[in-house]
Order: structure tokens, then sequence, then C-alpha cells
């Protein structure tokens, strides 16, 4: 595998509680790898899952779904409502042949700036090891953009 | 109505009179036993100390044959042969990753569509029989004795309150018994101390026999084998005890019922008991 | 072509030791639209504000990304600058170079880098940004209290001192709740009727209170400062106006015999009764129920023995719908049955009580007279048990948390009958003893070494009846599992304090969360612990989770000061982060198809149903519209839409997928 390779990692996360986290990561000034770029939404209810998918189709090697913990959603159930879509897509994007590796749903609350920093680590180094996400453009390419 | 029957060691030994009145109330009621062919020990309360795979495979053994014996249902008298039938089933339900291993221990299928009852279910359900078929009315005051086993622990056994329990205070009613009012419905007895340390028994079930004079009752009616054998065999141990002469009988469940129906009181064992079964004949029961 | 100005900032050190910043405002000058790029030492500071204005009336920029900090600590004031200096505060964005990228990276390229791609985002994002607005609803200054207890008393005098206008709706005939019950209180044992009843005259006689007794919350629409709530006033079969509370009828109803709920069942009262003698309005009700004239169609004693021809035996109940601005919850807790307890005898045992049947025993104005008397058989206890966490912290049959009050009033009870029994022997099973507050541990310790009432750490197996005495089997964990036999005259149970009958119901009326155990969820536990997620509805007391007084009465001021500062504005405003249903020329209408998918995935019912009508009146189609009052701005239904028809003003699709083709 290229020994260069950095791969680019978006995150979809939510307002109220993981961008606050973020926050926290930072004002701890707990470090992690430089790869991943924020999208900050409302709420991980707002994320229409085709923006996962234009994400990797623009060169994303991997993607960051976060928000708040079941029960804890600012909006009271906005997470719900992601998590049920997540369940769908998710294995709608395993019969399509998406490897589901290079995309993440977690939560991360606002007071867990060290569980961002270790979610941000522990993909990045997943996605770097899988190397760029080429077969998912490659796809996109072939069929009607 | 036509169902499997397990009668297990102790029905076959120290408490043949359960088995004999069981048999006999249920074929006055036109209930056919089919016994379960070839059956083992159900493990009872020594197997599931000592190995978690033995604990269930004995069971299932027992399971798999009735359903090779098309039976739907199977009736164990016993409470500790009833509760490690329903634990065996359970365990194999909630981990179906075992049921390999079990099947090849067992040399058999096991499909877990056997449905377990104990005596308390079945004569519920012939509850309106019994009381048309009721000749002799029963009309004692007694202490319904139902021992751990038989409520509990409530999520295995899932039938009645595991505390107060009312079933058998239902049926002695429907025969015209009077139950009393009694805390120590599921107290312990002392159950396998039976043999090893009888002054605890003593104690234990000394309290029970105590109480139950003492609230009035004229019988302790019982559904356990391991029950009656504490309040029946050990009266001795008990008595010297409390140094006191209990005479207070203790009968189970199908006895009452069978005297209730009329039958004959050596086909249901009363005379293999300890303590004499006395106010048979006060009772104007023929003998 | 857009005309954006990009400002970075150094932020001190915090951002300049690790992100070049000079090389970003470089490399942004080259984003296409980017007019305008600097970097500056500190860009909050008053000359960094106003740099940032002056670029944006010298270069006419539209659109601004300030790369600084996190835009939860400094949108707001970056936007009211680029506001000031006239462009539309919404244009203004914020690149978080600090918390996302210095602070958790190591110095070098790849950190510039990301900076820049963070800035490069946001410009995106400028570009299809659109000038919003902040939205104005009006407010109605009139606020419904729901719950007539301590707690909804004092909000509701405190909003009324506050100058505005209060509806006290309260189920039963009188105010007073469950305080009116008590005998003393703790820390200070005062007695409780005592300190409450002039609150509740207070309450009664406050120019500005409206109180509803005896009546019920139907239905509630709108949204904050706008509801309309429907009330349903039970029929007291009597004009309230013409009754004097003489109290006549009471005395010559036949019909003595029926459990008072007021004494817990320890007492009788009436058919036609005042739950209390110091009962506010001191205006009596008919139990239909009970009442031999609605069980029978004879009697009507009370009829003509009323000296001013008052009682209505025809009278029906009364809809009543109101403006409200504001709603507090306010509606109080239950306990728990002593016939949930199965060990205990499933409530068969008579002397086996709860702690609010021992109120009711040691209060001055209870069935006893206050004098100590066991409910069998009327005789003095010489000793009682007391078992604190009975149905609490049980997960096996009962509820998994604190009740939180028990601890105390169990400290409080063993005291009061000590204090009335001196050769009494009082024992208390606890688990542990949870004393936090002002002078509560200190209480307890009073209760252990003054009025030496026995604590045993353990647990009850079981309670039997023998001779007239109930058996407490015990355990004391404190002496290796020792067990412990007392021979009881009265077992006195601390039940679980529960969510009060129907709060689920009620929570779906209103519209506000609740928990699997019926308590109303508040908006944040920690930050904003009176309010609801419905912007609007506030809460107070026990029917957010075990309340204490003192906790109640805080809540409560606290839900009070809240009313009153959304009544302090004439119109309120709120952040137009909110969702839109497009909406076009005919024949299109719409690109919504009416599914109303959205409808249940709104977490706040935003969503309601718009008939497009022709000019006959005939109805074209059924369009969803979203409620700008209600909604919140999640975005939720903007994902859920087949069509696309929703947009979240803010957060745009548009934005969003140009931010994404940017990476």
């Amino acid at each position: 595998m290229d020994e260069k390779f950095e791969p680019k990692i978006t995150a979809f996360v939510c307002n109220w509680c993981t961008y606050a986290g973020a926050d926290l990561t930072g004002t701890s000034r707990i470090k992690y790898q430089s790869n991943v770029r924020v999208l900050r939404v409302p709420c991980t209810g707002r994320i229409d899952y085709m923006m996962v998918l234009k994400a990797l189709h623009k060169g994303a090697d991997g993607v960051i779904v976060s928000g708040c913990h079941p029960n804890d959603c600012h909006y009271t159930s906005g997470n719900y409502h992601a998590r049920r879509r997540w369940m769908v897509f998710k294995k709608m994007m395993e019969v399509m042949g998406v490897d589901m590796r290079r995309i993440t749903f977690s939560w991360v609350s606002a007071a867990e700036g060290a569980r961002w920093a270790q979610l941000v680590n522990e993909v990045t180094d997943q996605v770097r090891a899988l190397g760029p996400y080429a077969e998912f453009r490659q796809i996109i390419g072939a069929g009607i953009e | 109505m036509r169902i499997g029957y397990y009668p297990g060691c102790s029905l076959l030994g120290s408490s043949r009179e359960f088995d004999e009145s069981t048999r006999a109330v249920l074929k006055a009621l036109d209930v056919e036993l089919v016994e379960v062919a070839d059956w083992n020990c159900c493990g009872a309360s020594s197997a599931h100390i000592l190995n978690h795979e033995l604990s269930i495979a004995l069971p299932a053994r027992i399971l798999a044959l009735a359903e090779q014996a098309g039976l739907t249902e199977i009736l164990a008298p016993c409470a500790a042969c009833s509760n490690r039938l329903l634990s065996a089933q359970q365990e194999l339900e909630k981990h179906p990753e075992m049921l390999a291993g079990i099947e090849k221990a067992i040399e058999m299928p096991y499909k877990g569509t056997v449905k377990i009852v104990n005596i308390l279910e079945v004569l519920d359900r012939l509850k309106d029989l019994i009381a048309a078929k009721t000749v002799e009315p029963f009309a004692k005051k007694v202490a319904s004795y139902y021992g751990c086993l038989l409520v509990r622990p409530p999520r295995v056994v899932n039938f009645d309150r595991p505390e107060d329990p009312q079933s058998m205070d239902r049926m002695l009613r429907a025969v015209g018994a009077t139950p009393v009012e009694w805390p120590f419905k599921t107290e312990c007895c002392g159950a396998a101390f039976s043999v090893t340390r009888t002054d605890i028994v003593a104690k234990l079930s000394g309290k029970l026999v105590q109480d139950a004079v003492k609230r009035g009752a004229d019988a302790i009616v019982v559904a356990c084998p391991m029950c009656h054998s504490n309040l029946d065999l050990r009266r001795a141990e008990i008595n010297e005890y409390l140094q006191q002469e209990y005479a207070i009988p203790a009968m189970f469940i199908t006895q009452v019922v069978g005297l209730a129906l009329g039958l004959d009181p050596k086909a249901l064992g009363l005379h293999r008991h300890m303590v004499p079964v006395e106010f048979a004949e006060t009772a104007g029961v023929q003998s | 072509m857009s005309r954006i100005g990009v400002f970075t900032c150094h932020c001190g050190e915090n951002i300049g030791a690790t992100v070049d910043c000079v090389k970003v405002a470089e490399m942004c000058k080259d984003i296409p639209g980017v007019v305008h790029s600097v970097e500056y030492k500190y860009m909050c500071s008053d000359p960094g504000q106003r740099q940032m204005q002056e670029a944006i009336k010298e270069h006419q920029l539209d659109g601004v990304v300030v790369a600084a900090c996190s835009p939860r600590m400094h949108e707001p004031t970056f936007r009211r600058a680029a506001g000031d200096a006239g462009i539309n505060p919404y244009m203004c964005e914020m690149a978080n170079l600090r918390e996302h990228c210095s602070w958790v990276h190591e110095k070098g390229d790849a950190t510039t880098q990301k900076a820049a791609d963070l800035i490069r985002v946001l410009v995106e994002k400028v570009k299809h940004n659109e000038p919003l607005h902040p939205i104005k609803v009006p407010v109605t200054r009139t606020a419904m209290v729901i719950g007539g207890g301590v707690g909804g008393i004092q909000v509701a005098l405190d909003i009324a001192n506050g100058g505005h206008k209060v509806v006290l709706v309260e189920k039963s005939p009188s105010i007073g709740g469950h305080m009116s019950q008590l005998s003393e209180t703790f820390p200070t044992l005062d007695c409780s009727q005592c300190i409450l009843t002039p609150r509740m005259v207070e309450a009664a006689q406050h120019p500005n209170i409206t109180l509803m007794t005896y009546s019920e919350v139907e239905k509630v629409d709108g949204f904050i400062g706008n509801f309309k709530v429907t009330v349903r006033k039970k029929a007291r079969k009597l004009d309230e106006k013409l009754c004097t509370g003489c109290g006549l009828c009471i005395q010559k109803c036949p019909n003595k015999k029926i459990s008072d709920e007021f004494n817990e069942g320890l007492g009788t009262r009436t058919a036609i009764y005042v739950p209390f003698p110091q009962a506010v309005p001191n205006k009596p009700v008919i139990d239909l129920q009970n009442c031999t004239y609605y069980k029978t169609g004879k009697c009507k004693v009370c009829e003509k023995m009323c000296p001013t021809n008052a009682i209505r035996f025809d009278q029906e109940d009364e809809l009543v719908t109101l403006d409200i601005g504001a709603i507090v919850l306010a509606t109080g807790f239950k306990l728990m049955k002593t016939d949930a307890f199965p060990e205990y005898g499933y409530g068969k045992h008579k002397d086996i009580i709860d702690g609010m049947q021992f109120e009711r025993l040691a209060s001055a104005s209870g069935p006893t007279s206050g004098v100590m008397k066991r409910p069998s058989d009327g005789k003095e206890p010489e000793t009682v048990v007391f078992i604190a966490c009975s149905g609490s912290r049980d997960r096996a049959k009962g509820v998994p948390y604190c009740s939180k009050i028990c601890c105390m009033y169990t400290a409080k009870h063993a005291m009061l009958y000590k204090h009335k029994v001196h050769s009494g022997k009082a024992y208390v099973f606890y688990m542990d003893i949870r004393a936090a507050g002002k002078d509560y541990d200190e209480f307890v310790r009073r209760a252990i070494e003054e009025d030496e009432v026995k604590y045993i750490r353990g647990r009850v197996s079981k309670i039997y009846e023998e001779d007239g005495k109930l058996i407490v089997m015990g355990a004391d964990t404190l002496m290796g599992g020792e067990p412990v036999v007392i021979k009881a005259d009265m077992v006195v149970l601390a039940t679980a304090v529960q969510s009060n009958d129907r709060s689920e119901e009620l929570a779906q009326t209103l519209h506000v969360s609740y928990d699997s155990y019926g308590f109303f969820a508040e908006a944040h536990p920690k930050l904003r612990p009176v309010e609801t997620n419905t912007a609007g509805i506030f809460l107070a007391g026990a029917c957010q989770a075990p309340r204490d007084i003192p906790e109640t009465v805080a809540q409560a001021s606290g839900a009070a000061a809240k009313v009153v500062g959304l009544f302090s504005n004439d119109e309120l405003t709120r952040e137009p982060i909110v969702a839109v249903v497009n909406r076009q020329a005919a024949p299109v209408y719409s690109t919504c198809v009416g599914c109303f998918l959205c409808q249940g995935a709104c977490p706040y019912q935003a969503i309601e149903q718009e008939e497009i009508k022709a000019r006959s009146g005939e109805v074209i189609m059924t369009l969803a519209r979203i409620n700008p009052g209600l909604c919140q701005g999640c975005g939720t239904c903007v994902a859920t839409c087949r069509t696309k028809a929703i947009d979240l003003q803010g957060f745009s699709n548009e934005q969003i997928y140009a931010e994404l083709m940017t990476l």
C-alpha cells in the first residue's frame, strides 16, 4: 500500500452533542489525527444519507455520523429517526456492495471529548488500512451521474 | 384427556402414595396417564450444582422421549421434577447454541414442544368435574403448604404468585375444605437436609407444624414429595425437637381430592404415612 | 457572483502557534468568490470586529466567514457585528480553527491545510446562505398552572406577584395537595397546615389568580405565547356563588360511611363533602358515585337543608377555552400502595400502612385527632417498625430509582411516634440513609440519638400476623446478616414515590416528553431543569421526579421566573432556523405530495395540514405546513421528506451539498 496515503474523513455531527464534544476535545487539548473534516448539522435527524454517499463520491475515504446518545437528543427524538434510517441504509448499502467499514455511526455526547478523539483516531486508522476508496468512485462513474 | 406422565424417583420410592393417589384420582376423572417409557432421573438437586450441561441433558432426554411418544403435555407431580424440566426447557430456548451438544449427549432429537404441567394445574383444569363428583366433602381446616419449588423461581415456573400463592387453596375450597390464613405457605421445610441434617429439618419443619396447629389446621396439605417426607417421615425428630406430640397429618393434595371423590383410602396410599391420617374415620370415609 | 470576506484569527497563540494563519489567509484568496482575506491577532476584540465591519463596507461584501473559535462560542458576536455593518447577520458563518484544528493537531502543513479546508467549506456554505429574519410571535400574558399543591400555589403566587394573570387548575375540589395532608414537616417539625393554609388563602384572594378547582385540562393547542387550553370544570352540583360554605348539607347527608381520600381511607366522609376543613374554596361537591340520590333517585336531603338553595342536581360539566401564554406543570406524585408488596401480605393486614396514612394518624386534624391508634383495633401501638425503600431501589418488584423523600420522612415519622408514645419502641429498616440537604442529616441523627429510634440496616423479607402482632422478619446486615425478628403492633412502609395517575395522558395532551416512569422530562437535566422540550411549558415539583417541599418550592419559583421572563416581552423573537415546506405558483403549488411522513417524524407537532382550495371552495390538495412558532429546527422532517419539499433554513440541502462538494 502507498505509504503516503492519507485518508479523507468526513464527519457529520449534530450541533448539540458531538460538535460540542469535539469542542471539548479542543478545550481539553486532546490530540487526534487531522484527517477529519467536520460538517455541522442541527441534529442527526437532519442527515439525509444521500449526503453520506455524496461525501464518498466527492473523495471521502471514510465517513463518521455522530450525534447525541439515545434519550439525550436535544430535539427529543431526532437521533432515533437517524438510527432507524441508518439501519435501513446500512442493510441497503451492504446489498449494494458498499464497504460498511467506511461508514461509522456513533454517539458522542458533549461530555465525551476524549471519546471523540478516540473515535476519529480509530476510524482514521481503519480507513487508512483499507486504502483509498477508489471502488466507490468507479461504481459511481459506471453509473449515471 | 390424555396426558404424559413422568413420576420421577420419589414417586416410586418414598412417596409411592403420591403416585398412587395421582393415578387413582386422575383415573376417577377419566384422565389417561401415559407414562414416558424408559424415563431417567431429572437431575434433581445434585446435577445442576455439579454440571450445567448434565443438568439440562437429563431433563431434555425425558422431554425428548415424551416428544417421540407423540405427547404434547407431561405431568410431573414432583415439584423438583417439574422445576428441573421447566428449567431445562427454558435454558434450551434461551441458548439454542447448546442444542447440538445436548442432542448428541442424549442421542436423540429434541424439539421442545412438550408442555410441562404440575399437579395443581391439572387439577385446576378439572375443577368443575371434581366439584361435581365430590361425594364426601373434605370438611376440614387445612394449611396449604406449597414449599419452595412449586412457585419459585417465578421466572422459571411462572405459576401462581411466589409469595402467598392461592392455587392449592382454591382447589381445597372446591372439595369442601377451609384453608386457614397461613403465612408459612412457602417457608423452607429443610428440603434435602432430610437425609444429612435432620436437626435442621426438625427446626424448620417444626415451625411449620407448630404454626399450622396453632392456626387450627386439621391437616397440612402438600404437593411435593420432599415437603411430605419432612413433615411426615421426620415427625419423630420434629416432635422430639419441639418436645410435644404433634399428630396433625400431612397429606398430598391428590389424597385430599381422592377422599372427596370417595376413593378407597388404601388406593390413595393413606396407610403408608408415618403420621396416621386419623380423622379419616371420624369424617365418615369408608376404609 | 458572491463577494465573500474571510477573516482569520490567530487567537493569540491559540491558533497561530500551530496554524500558519498568514499562509491560510493567502490560500483563501484563491477560493472563488472570496474578494477579501486577512488575518488578525484577535478577531473578537473591538478593533478586530471593527476591522471586519470596515471591510464589509469597503469591499461591499455580501457574506463573511470568520475563521476563529467554535461558533458555539462567538457566532452571536460576529453575527451581531456583521448585522451592524449592514449585511444580514445570517450571512456570517464561522470556521472552527481553534477547537477543531489548532488545539487538537500538531503544528505542520497538514494542520494548516485543514484550516484552509475548513474555511473553504464554509465559504461554499455562505455562498448559498439566504438572508434570514428572526421570527416574531405575540405573547398572551396569562399563565396556566396545572396542579394546586404547594408547588402550583408557589408558581401561581410568584407569577401573580410579578403582575401577570394566572389560572390555577386543580383536579380535586380543593387546592393544597399532599402538603395539606401532612402532619409536621422535616427538618423543623413545624405544622404543615400552619405554613400552607395562609398560602392557599393568599392564592385564592389574589386579584391576579383565578382558581379553577375540580377542573381538568382536556386539550391544548397552539404554541409558546399562544396556547389555547380547554379545561373541563367538573360539576360540583352546586352554585358556588350562592353557597356560603355553612356546612349544613354535610351534617345532614345521610350517607356517612364513604372512605375518605383525604384521610387515606382511615376515616369516613359524606357524599356531599369538602375534603378537609381548611379547604380552599370551602365549597362542597357531591360525589356522584356514592350519592344516594344518584344511586337510587331518592334523597335530596342536602337540597332541602340548604339555606341558600345552592344545590344544583342538574348541573353539567362545563368546557372552558382559555388563551394562555405559558403553562407550568405542577401535578405532583402519588405513593405506591401497600397492596403492591407480596412479602408484606398484599395489603391484607390493616396495621401495615403507608407513609401518607401515618401522616394522617399523626395529624391533629386526622381521624384520630393526632392520637396514635393503630387502624385494626384502635390500640396504641407499643412497637412500630418503619421500612424505608419499600418499592424504591427495587428493580425486581418496584421502581429502580430512589424516592428521595422517604429517608427524611421516615426519620420524622419515627420521631413523631416517639414524641406521642414515649414508652414506644420505633425501629427503622433501611438500605442507606440519604439525608442530603440543609439540616437533614442532623435531623436523622436527632431521631437516632435523642429519640432513640433503632436503625437497622437491612431488608425485611416477610411480615405475618400472629396473635394480634405483626411478626417482622428482617436481617441486620451490619451484624453479618443476623436475622432480626420484631413483634410489632404497626408497620409503616415508606412506599415509592410514583408519577401521578394519568400523567402520561396529560404529557401527551401537552406534547411534553416523559420518562418511562411517567415523570415529565426536563429540557436539560442540569442546565434547564424547569423547562420542558416544548417551548412555553415549564415544570415544578414532584411531577418531574421525587422532590421534597423545599425543592418543590425552589423549582416553582424558578419556573415562575421563567414565565415572568417570557411575559416581559411584547413579542417573542426566535432564531429563524426553522423548516419550511416549499410553495409554488398554481397549478403545482408545492412539491409536497401530502404524504405527511414528516408529521410523524416531528418531535414538536409543528407540522400542520393545510388545504389548498380553489375559489369554489373545493379542496385541491392537502399540503404540509410548518408552524414557525413550534418548529425548533432539528431538520428531521427534511431528511424524512421523500420529495425534498421541506428544507431547513440555515442548514438547507443546497448549503450542505455545497459544503460537501468542496471536500
